[in-house]
Formats: structure tokens, sequence, C-alpha cells
């Protein structure tokens, strides 16, 4: 029993049948094949599998496929222009070492960007708070905080 | 020999790697699907001891999609899952070592112990159709607290009825006593080693398969350390040839000490993938981490310090238990004796030290090596003894320190280890100007008009690192070598691969050490590429932990780096029509001394590989050379921490204010990477002392911190802005480039500074980690 569904990934259209019970990060990486979003919990709180639903950040564990009907879905796959320049915040993590194992990085990444276009000119403090739905165990977080501050200002944001 | 070089090495090059992590290309083992691929779900114990009186997986095989449903009895023709170190008790028995099945056969000894293993064409199958196996238990009842786990009244193991797995120790009684009954003054703390669960943010994955074309495994896995996990399940376990099997640890996720270890669903795995005849999958999820991962620490510790009147150290004494777990996982018997006891003398020279350790097992999940692994719980034991004697005998911390110091090297310790170098005043007079303790009275005196007590605490840590030299590792019991293994490739265009058995999962290691290639090289930096994980590429490899990666494995590159320039001489030298010895390499030109006669590298790389004009006679063409390090000593990093805390006393609730660091790491390759290694210790070593706990229930064995809802996670908030620094440093004497490991300092250093900081900011002489509000809280009614 499954259900049709149309919604844009990284500026494609796509059509595929779900299971009702799919949720979106397995569909992005089961069905898509799109593994740069990450799975690192099963309890909604370490944010690897942060996407943009219709320009936000949202959990896609928390979201069933069948929800994303109709919606613009970025991943970080989407993030980067096509000849390959990083997007300002990916290039501002790299620039300020903010990521190590890489494996929460995807999920940072796009809940950054959605954190600096919705609170600009945050402090520091105010960035850590913000962050509260996402896990690293590697960095400390310092730099990455230093990556959100610097990809904002290459935002322009 | 050891001076920082000219060049890339030294410089903060970004890193490499991340162009594939930033663009979601990185490859972890979840990622990778094979054709046929099928899955695995592992039924696991609800109990914490229980007898298994019956399995029935009759319905479990019939259901839809299911390939396979494997118990106990299907592997008890194979062995059970090694441990490497094999330690000897004071009485001289061997520790006890009972068997660790790959699947429960008889009985489960933890809460998520795996009974059995159900393969389907689905995960969702899998899961469904374990939910129909039946198994019969008759509860026991658990052993689950540390201190009470000796003699509890009911075993865990058969073979050791009153779970004591060894009971050992290190040092001088005697001395030691007689120290203690003379002593003007004595120092007691006994406190907890709080458990802690590592939590990479990957959690384990692995993806097996079997080929019938020529017989031969294949095992995906997210691991520290391929070569070893190989080795173990084909020499140990499964009888599988060892030529015969291929482990590949692509992109892992973190590690932390707890992707070392052969684990038992991966050899499952493996075992099952021929039996199924197609690839087999498997993931954790988190609340499968956090009940079956190892975990770390978990100590019970008594310590006592004696000194003189002026502060001056006379002799500890330490008596510790340490909760093994219910198996003992690879590494679990040395990690609170060896790589624990020895490190009792920290940085200072304590003439006599004698320490026991004894063994427990237990029924919660098997502790072994997390970060720092044994060197945190050593480096807490002496840090808030030696403050809290300063506190005592009214010192100042830093004082007692200095007055204390190690000043003359080498220096033989009284517990096994001989430091090669170091400064400790000067990493400590470093911190105290970087953590401005100088204007601590003008903060305090802030806090405290805002109703908050502020605390300072101070540690100043020393661990052994670049595990290790293989002979004493030996004579010591373990059961591996612990050398490492490189191989550079130089093609004919001059470009370079190098394969390192060392293994990164964050570290860094394809940007640092294409610095240190291409910096010996004279070639640029993209020129040289670094591979890793994978047994059917690098010939070799112990993998990485102990902060061992570029002090051991950094160094078989350089050796097979210098074979390569000695060879490149002898070519250039033909080509150039000059003797060997007046050939000089510098710059990426092979040079005749004197003279402005120069062949470029690439072009020796070509005429090795197109040996037209070449001295076949005396050499073989090609450019590839690999070379085994075995290191002579350990390295001795060491740092001086100080951390300020403000705790609000209506609430208990501490927040860090100040952390300041000034790490002793020898010679650095890229001081941003190890900058990023020391936050992240950091991060770990205060998410110890205040938030995270591994807590079982004692009546019932449950893990109770089962989700990331119950274990707090160190996030952005909980952690303040550090000031780190690296000092010039003392150059580790005997390494080639001079270099001693960052990656554990962080965590071994702090949780000593914060808890003395926080003890110092409530007046109290002690506080249970981790300082939860609550805790911290009552700690403060009951001083009242």
């Amino acid at each position: 029993m499954s259900t049709a569904i149309t919604l844009t990934v990284n500026g494609k259209a796509v059509t595929r049948e779900v299971a009702p019970d799919a949720l979106l990060v397995q569909f992005l990486r089961e069905d898509l094949r799109l593994t740069g979003t990450h799975v690192g919990c099963d309890t909604g709180q370490c944010g690897a599998c942060t996407v943009h639903v219709n320009g936000r950040a949202v959990k896609a564990c928390n979201v069933l496929a069948v929800q994303a009907a109709g919606t613009a879905v970025t991943t970080i796959e989407g993030l980067a222009k096509a000849d390959g320049t990083l997007h300002p915040m990916q290039a501002a993590f790299k620039e300020c070492h903010g990521l190590q194992c890489g494996f929460c990085t995807p999920g940072m990444v796009m809940s950054a960007i959605d954190l600096v276009q919705h609170a600009p000119h945050g402090t520091a403090a105010e960035i850590r708070e913000q962050l509260e739905g996402n896990f690293c165990r590697c960095t400390g977080y310092q730099n990455i905080v230093k990556a959100i501050q610097t990809g904002a200002q290459a935002m322009g944001v | 020999m050891n001076a920082p070089q000219a060049g890339l090495i030294g410089q903060s090059v970004k890193r490499k790697e991340d162009a594939r992590f930033l663009t979601g290309r990185g490859q972890y083992t979840d990622d990778i699907s094979q054709q046929f691929q099928t899955y695995a779900y592992f039924l696991r114990s609800p109990y914490a001891h229980a007898k298994i009186l019956s399995i029935n997986t009759a319905a479990a095989q019939a259901a839809a999609g299911v390939l396979g449903v494997f118990t106990g009895e299907h592997f008890r023709a194979v062995g059970g899952l090694p441990c490497g170190w094999l330690i000897t008790s004071t009485d001289g028995t061997p520790m006890k070592e009972p068997k660790h099945p790959i699947l429960a056969d008889g009985k489960v000894r933890h809460v998520g112990d795996q009974v059995a293993m159900v393969v389907a064409e689905t995960y969702e199958q899998a899961r469904t159709a374990a939910g129909l196996i039946e198994v019969d238990y008759e509860e026991l009842t658990p052993v689950v607290d540390t201190a009470r786990a000796k003699g509890a009244g009911s075993s865990v193991h058969d073979e050791a009825p009153d779970n004591v797995c060894y009971g050992w120790a290190i040092g001088d009684k005697a001395a030691v006593d007689a120290a203690f009954a003379s002593a003007p003054h004595i120092t007691t703390l006994e406190f907890r080693n709080n458990r802690l669960i590592p939590n990479a943010i990957e959690p384990r994955a692995a993806n097996a398969s079997y080929s019938a074309h020529d017989e031969s495994y294949t095992l995906y896995v997210a691991n520290q350390n391929p070569h070893v996990e190989r080795l173990l399940m084909c020499a140990f376990v499964l009888g599988i040839p060892e030529h015969k099997m291929r482990v590949v640890a692509p992109d892992v996720g973190g590690g932390f000490g707890s992707k070392i270890f052969l684990y038992a669903e991966e050899t499952a795995l493996v075992w099952a993938s021929k039996q199924i005849g197609r690839p087999i999958k498997w993931t954790a999820d988190r609340s499968e981490a956090f009940l079956t991962d190892a975990h770390g620490r978990d100590h019970a510790t008594l310590a006592e310090l004696a000194t003189d009147k002026d502060g001056k150290f006379l002799a500890m004494r330490v008596d510790t238990t340490a909760n093994l777990g219910a198996y003992l996982s690879t590494f679990a018997s040395s990690v609170p004796t060896i790589l624990y006891a020895t490190l009792l003398a920290g940085q200072y020279t304590t003439p006599h030290i004698y320490c026991h350790v004894t063994g427990v097992f237990t029924n919660t999940a098997p502790v072994d090596a997390y970060r720092g692994a044994g060197r945190p719980e050593a480096t807490y034991v002496v840090e808030r003894l030696v403050e809290t004697a300063a506190h005592e005998l009214g010192i100042d911390p830093a004082e007692i320190r200095r007055r204390n110091f190690i000043h003359t090297f080498p220096y033989a310790t009284p517990v096994g280890l001989t430091y090669d170098v170091g400064d400790y005043d000067a990493t400590l007079n470093q911190v105290l100007e970087l953590a401005d303790v100088a204007g601590y009275a003008t903060r305090k005196a802030a806090s405290e008009a805002k109703g908050l007590k502020r605390g300072i605490g101070y540690s100043t840590y020393i661990e052994a690192c670049g595990l290790a030299p293989s002979n004493i590792a030996g004579a010591l019991g373990a059961r591996a070598g612990l050398f490492e293994a490189g191989e550079v490739r130089v093609h004919p265009t001059g470009k370079v691969t190098v394969f390192t058995g060392s293994h990164s999962h964050g570290q860094g290691h394809e940007t640092t050490f294409a610095q240190v290639v291409a910096d010996k090289l004279g070639i640029p930096l993209d020129d040289v590429d670094i591979q890793h994980g994978d047994t059917g590429k690098v010939l070799f490899g112990m993998g990485t932990y102990g902060s061992r990666s570029l002090s051991v494995g950094g160094s078989a590159i350089v050796k097979a780096v210098d074979k390569i320039v000695a060879k490149g001489k002898k070519i250039a030298a033909h080509l150039l029509e000059a003797a060997d010895t007046d050939i000089e390499f510098e710059n990426g030109q092979f040079k005749v001394a004197g003279t402005d006669k120069a062949v470029p590298f690439a072009s020796v790389s070509l005429a090795a590989y197109v040996p037209h004009n070449y001295p076949l006679d005396k050499l073989e063409p090609g450019l590839n050379e690999n070379a085994f390090y075995d290191p002579t000593n350990f390295t001795y990093p060491a740092g001086s921490y100080v951390c300020e805390v403000e705790v609000d006393p209506a609430t208990g609730v501490v927040r860090v204010d100040r952390f300041s660091a000034c790490d002793d790491f020898g010679n650095i390759v890229n001081p941003m990477i190890v900058e990023g290694q020391v936050h992240g210790g950091l991060a770990q070593g205060i998410g110890q002392a205040l938030l995270e706990h591994g807590v079982y229930d004692v009546e019932s064995g449950q893990l109770l911190s089962g989700s990331y809802m119950d274990y707090a996670m160190p996030r952005a908030d909980d952690l303040p802005q550090f000031n780190v620094v690296t000092a010039k440093g003392t150059p580790c004497s005997h390494n080639p480039l001079g270099v001693k490991g960052c990656g554990e300092a962080g965590a071994i250093g702090s949780p000593a500074a914060v808890m003395n900081a926080v003890c110092n900011a409530i007046g109290v002489k002690s506080v249970a980690m981790p300082a939860s509000p609550h805790t911290v809280w009552q700690a403060i009614q009951a001083s009242r």
C-alpha cells in the first residue's frame, strides 16, 4: 500500500511511490540515494538528518515522506552550485575547521543556514542556544559557531 | 632532526577531506548498499541477567521475507570474541576470561545482549520477524554496582564466582605504606569516575558479503582499525583464512575508542553472509548504540596522598575497582591497569606509588577504551588529590604543583614509565597568564555581587601516548604488536599515493599526513593522496587510538619517504653522472652538491618507471617503498588547564565561564587541526564533569540513560569559548617528527580542572561527577 508523491528535491521534480509510514529521511537516503543526509539517533535530537523543506530547517526523521508532497526539499547535496562552488556556509565550515568526522556536518550546515537567515547577526551565545537541536561529538562546537558567524557574513544576511 | 621544518609542516592547511563531507559525498558504512542486499536485525535481551530456557524461532523463520534466523547454538562451534591484553593477578594467576559468545548461549548477561539475528529482504521484515521469536527466560539476580560487584552473591560468569576478573597491582606497597605511616599530612578522597557512553554520532554499522567466486569475504564496517578487526575475526573467532577476507572501514563518523573493538554484530554478519549467500547489512539505531557500544570509565576509587608540611609529595596509595561489564571487550583489561596506574606519577616526583585494581564483571555493557582510556581516570585521581592537598595545607594550588614538578629528564617514575622530555613549569606559567589568574579576585567579587559563587580549578596532566613500543607492551601482557605500517607509492608522473595503517575518523589524516609527505618530498600538497581503512589496499596497520596516528603512523610514513629519497638519489646520481654520495635532495630537486646540476623529483620518478637510462644492474625499477615503525618509548604530551566556574547556589547550576588550556604536544604539523582536537577533547571532558552519566538501575540492571532524552550530551550552549594555546613545546626525542599526539589531551586533563573549580566555588572537599544541578545543590545544602 503505497502513495504517489510529487515534490521538488534539490531543484528537480521527483515523483515516487512511498510507503505511508516512510520517513522523509528514509525516502531521501534509500529511494533517492541522497546519502548525505544522515541518521544519528531515533528520538529526534541529534539533528544529523536536517534538511530544508520550503526553506526551513526540518529534521527529516520527524516528517513522513508523504507530508513532503508538494514541497521543495533541499539537502546537503543541493547546496553547492553546479560548477562545484560551495555555498558560503559550506565554505565557512571548511575555512573555520567547523567539522571533523563529517557525520553531523550536513545537518549542521543546513541548520546553520536557516539559523542565520531567520536570526541574522546573532551573538556567539545566541548561536549556541539556537544550535541546541544539533549534536556534534568532535568539535566542541567552538569552530562551528565561528563558521556560522563567518558564513552569515559571506551570505550577506 | 626534530626541529619543525620550513614549508608545509607547521601550517594550518585547510582540510582536503572537507570537500566531500561538506557536499554530502562522504561514504559512511550505512551509505553503502550492495546488489542483492539483505538486512539483519538483532533480537536483544530485555533482562540484565537471565537463563535462556528455550528459544522458538519457527514463526520468525516462516515470516515474510525472512532468509535466516540464527541463535547462540549456530555459533557454538566458533570462537568467542577475544580480549587482546592478558592481565596477571598479584597471586600470579591469569585474569578470568570467560567466553564472549557471538550470540548469547544459554544465558544473557546484560540488557541488550544479542540473543538472535534475523536476516531478511528488508530491515522492516527482519525486525517484524524478530518480534515473533519466543524466548523463555528465567531471571537471575543482576550484578550492577561497581563497588558491590565483588562477592555480590550472584555470578555473572561461572568462571568467576566472586565476579573478580583480576586483582592487579603496581608499585612498591611496603615503601608506600612506610611513607604513609610517618607522613605529616595525608589527603584522602573517595569517588566514582562516572560511566560514560561514547556516542559517536555515526552509529556502528556493518555490511558483509561472501564471494563464492574466490571464496572470500568483504566486510564494510565503522571501525578504527580494520586490520586488527580482520586479524581478530579471522584468527580467533571464525577461522577464515586472513588472506580471504577484506575489511574496509570507509568514512567513519567518529570513534572515540568505541569503534576499536571487534563486536559480535559484524562477526555474526560475516559468518551468516556465506550461509545466506548475499550481502547483509546492519546499522545500529541509537538505542542499540547506548545498550551495546562499549562504555567508558566506571571506577570506584579510594585515593590517598601523603605529603610533608610544605606540600612535598611523599607517597600515593590508590585502590580502584574497575567495572569491566558483562564480557571482556577487546582491550578492556588493559584500560584500568596498564593505561591507568602507570600514569599516577603525573607531572610529579612522588617517590613511592602503589595502586591496586580489582577488575569486576557486572551485568552491564562491556567497558573498554573511551577517549583517553585510563589516563583521564588517572589524571582525575592525581589532580583532585593534589588540589585538595593544596587547600588542606593552605598552599596555592599552582605553587604546590611547582614544588613537586619533575625537572630532570629522562625521568623514571615509580610506576613503570620513563618520560623522555617535558617542561611543566613552562605550560603552567603560560596557562596562568592565559587564564588571567591575576584577575580572578575581581571576577569572583563580580560573581558574588550577582549572588553567584565562583571557583577556580587547576589540572596539570600528563599522558602516555603513541601506543606503543611492542616489546614493552608485550611484556605487560599485550597480545598484539603496536607498530604502524606505511607505504609511499610514487607514480611515474611524480604524483604520490600514501597508504597508512592509521585510520582517520575525524582527525584529518588526509591533510596532516599529506603535509608531511609533500613537505619532505618538496612537491605540491595536491600531488599527495592518503589512502587508509582498507585491508585490500593498505599493507598492514594497527589503526588509530591512543593518540598514535602521527607519532607512530606518521613515523612509518617518514621512514618510507626516507627510503624513497635514498633510492631517488641513486637514480639521480645515474642521470646526473655523479656519485650517489654527492647527491643532495632539497625542495623537490636532486642536486649534485656544490654544482647547479639538478634533476626534479618527477624526472627521477619517470626514470624509475621508464628505465631506459637507468642503473638496472644495481637498482630495481620502480619507486615504491614501505616501512614499519615501532616506537622505542611512549610519547608524553602534557599540559596545564585552568577552569573557572560560576555556581548558582539557589539551583546548583554550574556554568563553565572560562576554560584555558596550554598543551605541550611537541612539534605540530597542522595547528588548526590540533586546536580542533583539543576543543573536542575538552568538550568530552567537561561533558564527563558536568553532564554525562551512564546509569543502570541497581536493582534491575536496566539502562536508565539509554537515549538522548536521558543521557546529557554536551550541546553548544553547555560549553564555553575555550582559550587554547600550544606551548613552544619540548619535541618528542625518539620519533622522527618530534610529535607527541593531541587527540586525547582535552578529555584527560579537563574533568579534574572543572571539578576542582566546582569544589572551590562551593567550598567543599568533594562533589560527585557529573556535577549536575541536583548533585551540586545537595552538596551545598550538606555543607551548610
